[in-house]
C-alpha cells in the first residue's frame, strides 16, 4: 500500500507575513507528525521542518503557500498546518 | 535582494569584545548607530528592544548562528550588522550550540515585506556551509565584507 499523499493551498493572512516567529510556530506544528512535509511557494520548495529553509520563504501577507504531505499522518498534518495558517493566522493581527 | 543592499559594511565585526548575549546585541546595534544608521540617542532604546524580542523566542536557529532582530520605528531602512566570535557565545539555540556568528537585522515598523526580505536573504546563505564557515574563520573586517560579497556574486 503507498503512502497517503495530502496537498492543500494556504494563504497567509496575518499582517506581518511569515516571519521568524510564525515560521517557528509552523516547524513546530510541523514537526508534531511524522509525515515528510514539503511546502512550496512561486520559487521555492522547502522542509516544512526545518526553521532555516522555512524563513527562506519570505512569505508576505496575501501569499499563496502548497502544503505537501506524504506518510501515515499527512491528512492530519495539512490540516493542523491549515488551521495555525488561515485560522489561528499565528495569533497575530489579521490584514484587514 | 543581496547582502550587500542592506549589510552595513562600516558594521562588521570580526572579533566581538562581549561575552554573552546581550552583550553582543549591544555591541552591534552600537555599531550601527556609530555608522550613522540609527539616530545614537536611540542606540539603547533599539538594543533593549532587540534583547526583548531574543527573550521571547531566541534567534539561535542552530549551526553556530543566530539573527537577532526588530522592527523599530527609529529605524528608517532595513540594515544589518554582522559579528563573529571565536569563543562562541551562548544565544540558547535551539541546538543548544554555542554561536560564531551573528547577524543582527534592524527593520523599520512599517515595512513588513522588506523585512521577510532580508530574512530570506540573510537565511538563503545561511544554508550554504561554506558561507558559514568562512564568516566564522575571518579574522579581519575585510575578510567578512569579502565572505558577503562573494556569496552574493555566487547567487
Amino acid at each position: 500500500m503507498s503512502e497517503p499523499v495530502h496537498e492543500i493551498e494556504v494563504q497567509i493572512r496575518n499582517i506581518e507575513g511569515l516571519h521568524m516567529r510564525p515560521a517557528m510556530q509552523f516547524v513546530d506544528t510541523a514537526s508534531r507528525f511524522d509525515c515528510e512535509i514539503q511546502v512550496t511557494n512561486e520559487e521555492t520548495s522547502v522542509d516544512a521542518k526545518s526553521i532555516m529553509q522555512m524563513t527562506m520563504l519570505a512569505a508576505t501577507c496575501g501569499t499563496k503557500l502548497r502544503i505537501k504531505a506524504k506518510g501515515r499522518d499527512a491528512g492530519e498534518a495539512v490540516e493542523a498546518l491549515r488551521t495555525l495558517v488561515e485560522v489561528k493566522m499565528f495569533g497575530e493581527t489579521p490584514a484587514v | 535582494m543581496r547582502l550587500s543592499d542592506f549589510v552595513c559594511m562600516d558594521a562588521l565585526i570580526p572579533d566581538l569584545k562581549a561575552g554573552d548575549r546581550d552583550g553582543v546585541i549591544v555591541e552591534l546595534v552600537q555599531a550601527l548607530a556609530g555608522a550613522g544608521k540609527l539616530g545614537k540617542s536611540k542606540a539603547e532604546e533599539v538594543a533593549r528592544a532587540v534583547v526583548q524580542r531574543e527573550s521571547e523566542a531566541s534567534t539561535g536557529i542552530g549551526k553556530g548562528v543566530a539573527v537577532p532582530h526588530v522592527k523599530h520605528a527609529a529605524v528608517k531602512q532595513v540594515v544589518a550588522a554582522v559579528g563573529c566570535c571565536g569563543r562562541g557565545v551562548d544565544f540558547s539555540s535551539l541546538d543548544k550550540q554555542p554561536v560564531y556568528t551573528v547577524i543582527l537585522l534592524l527593520s523599520p515598523s512599517d515595512k513588513a515585506d522588506k523585512h521577510l526580505q532580508a530574512m530570506e536573504c540573510i537565511f538563503r546563505n545561511l544554508q550554504r556551509d561554506d558561507f558559514r564557515r568562512f564568516l566564522r574563520q575571518a579574522q579581519t573586517i575585510e575578510q567578512v565584507r569579502e565572505t558577503i560579497e562573494e556569496s552574493d556574486a555566487s547567487r
